[in-house]
């Protein structure tokens, strides 16, 4: 049912039919409504849909008061401004204070596309999985995301949801069953685990179809929650296939690589290569484009895969 | 407001500020200064303005406060504590390890904080968002807040201060404890906030300003910030950093952290009797 539609399209629809059972949820945006596609919610709920001007800071201390006072807050802008812009209050008004807010970061990494370095969040993983208590997940397609919507509405706590925008093919069927805090494994393989988020997803199930024409069979797993990372998922297939590759749109330092090695250097040491962002910054271009650059394809994680198997003991 | 009740209340103030000085004083420092100098405001609010159950400190539709200028805590525990919000025993674990009793306010430790500060420019916003709520659920409760003079250096005060007016929260009702001074020296030499009246006005603020301790008009302007209808109120209180005990106040922006030793204690307590 969600072919063809854009993220954000489904997003605000699906924010509609939430705040319609729920009188908690409220959606805040600070001038980027337009692009987020929530906008429309304010017809239908002038008071609980509203903007608060290009000041992000004040949204998410707004939002704190917000909780304190019950409500559910949605607060939602381009992921740098989500996260690197207000890191502060991020982490004091809203984390540090136990509130029950929903950070939605759109256009991660490399997608934000022709607004180029600035609007670039390479490190909003990073940032944000410094700060205790903080749920970090990034969707990978229309249908996971409207499977999450509302098991993020029920968790208690703070929650930063990393949103591509656009249009994206469909990795998932409605029959998908989905855990907010537990990895799936989306294809079963012996000789390499490959772990994958976001838009990066889709390169690592093509890479594996990819390696399966040499003989290789690669496990892809979808850690679509960044943090708490499913420890038990990512250590069980790095015990079984004795190597990995990583595959995120952001910074390798502070992001998924980060977080498989933190849990694969106690539970399971075993190669890893990370495909990701090189710690650079972004710059002007089409997602294409940029995914070449920055070897970000699936034939650059089929290379990776081939040469962390011969590293292994 | 009756001779009787203003002297009550100055009694009051008298009170809290030798319940401040002893918690700060038994610890030995702390931030003595922007403490002492919130003591009016935050009487007159717990003792004779908010809609509170001390008993019930998070009852549905009642007013809530939100210290922005959050290192100013040890004022608003004594007034918590006397308030029997908690025992005023208590008030001898401030900072003290696993206390309920942080330098800066924490919701999540103290009954009767309404909202964690301390992060400056932040608790304002809170104050906003609180305000912005309770007129989605319509309770008719008053949203009450106080930023620091040097607070308003903070940016984020000023887009608090729009959204506030652009919504009009005339259920915000906030002060600003203008004494002049912040931690490096006085606001005017640091980065002056002057003129902070006609700041507020620009921001489309309805805006008071008077003497910050005097229990009286401080009251009357509560009274006239309830008749506004569109607007969000600013009543910036003129205040004194240290207020109540002379060697404190001569210590200027000293005050602001400072050591208390055992016999300062003492000689301020004399001073406040």
């Amino acid at each position: 049912m969600y072919e063809n539609m854009e993220m954000r399209q489904v997003f605000g629809n699906l924010l509609e039919e939430l705040m319609e059972k729920d009188e908690r949820i409220v959606v805040i945006d600070a001038d980027l409504a337009k692009a987020n596609g929530t906008m429309n919610l304010r017809k239908k709920f002038p008071e609980r849909a509203f903007d608060v001007g290009v000041a992000e800071q004040n949204m998410a201390s707004v939002a704190a008061g917000m909780a304190a006072y019950d409500f559910v807050p949605f607060i939602c802008t381009f992921t740098p401004f989500a996260t690197r812009r207000i890191c502060d209050q991020v982490a004091i008004s809203i984390t540090y204070a136990k509130r029950n807010v929903k950070i939605v970061g759109t256009d991660p990494g490399i997608s934000a596309e022709l607004n180029g370095g600035t609007h670039m969040s390479m490190e909003d993983i990073g940032v944000l999985r410094s700060i205790p208590n903080m749920v970090i997940f990034e969707p990978v397609d229309a249908v996971q995301l409207a499977k999450a919507l509302p098991q993020i509405v029920d968790y208690e706590g703070v929650v930063y949801i990393r949103m591509f925008r656009k249009s994206f093919p469909l990795v998932f069927d409605m029959d998908y069953k989905f855990d907010l805090f537990k990895a799936d494994v989306l294809r079963e393989g012996k000789d390499v685990t490959l772990y994958a988020t976001g838009i990066m997803v889709k390169e690592a199930l093509e890479a594996a179809d990819e390696l399966s024409k040499e003989g290789i069979t690669a496990e892809v797993i979808n850690v679509h929650t960044i943090k708490p990372i499913d420890k038990e998922t990512v250590a069980a297939s790095a015990r079984k296939t004795g190597a990995a590759v990583s595959c995120e749109n952001h910074n390798v330092i502070g992001g998924l690589y980060s977080a498989v090695a933190e849990v694969l250097i106690n539970e399971c040491p075993i190669p890893v290569k990370a495909i990701g962002v090189q710690d650079h910054f972004g710059e002007v271009a089409k997602i294409d484009y940029l995914r070449k650059k920055y070897k970000m394809t699936s034939q650059d994680i089929v290379e990776a895969a081939k040469e962390v198997i011969k590293k292994k003991r | 407001m009756d001779r009787n009740e203003i002297l009550h209340l100055e009694d009051k103030c008298r009170h809290i500020r030798r319940l401040i000085i002893d918690e700060i004083g038994k610890l030995g420092v702390g931030h003595v200064g922007g403490s002492l100098s919130t003591v009016e405001g935050l009487v007159v609010l717990y003792y004779k303005v908010m809609n509170i159950d001390p008993k019930n400190p998070k009852m549905q539709g009642r007013d809530r406060f939100v210290l922005s200028k959050g290192h100013a805590g040890p004022a608003l525990y004594a007034v918590l504590a006397d308030k029997g919000y908690f025992d005023v025993s208590e008030l001898d674990t401030l900072n003290k390890p696993e206390t309920n009793l942080p330098s800066h306010c924490d919701m999540l430790k103290t009954p009767g904080i309404d909202m964690t500060a301390g992060s400056l420019g932040q608790g304002i916003s809170c104050a906003v968002g609180m305000a912005k709520a309770s007129k989605i659920k319509k309770d008719n409760a008053y949203i009450y807040s106080m930023v620091g003079d040097g607070e308003c250096q903070e940016g984020q005060v000023w887009e608090a201060a729009m959204l506030a007016a652009h919504n009009k929260l005339n259920n915000l009702i906030a002060f600003t404890d203008n004494n002049r001074m912040q931690i490096d020296g006085p606001t005017g030499e640091i980065l002056g906030v002057d003129p902070i009246e006609d700041k507020w006005k620009a921001f489309g603020w309805n805006v008071f300003s008077i003497d910050g301790h005097s229990i009286e008009a401080i009251y009357s302007a509560i009274i006239e910030a309830k008749k506004s209808t569109d607007k969000p109120t600013m009543i910036v209180l003129n205040t004194i950093k240290g207020k109540g005990v002379s060697f404190i106040e001569a210590m200027g922006a000293a005050n602001h952290s400072m050591p208390v030793s055992e016999e300062q204690r003492i000689k301020a307590l004399e001073e406040l009797k």
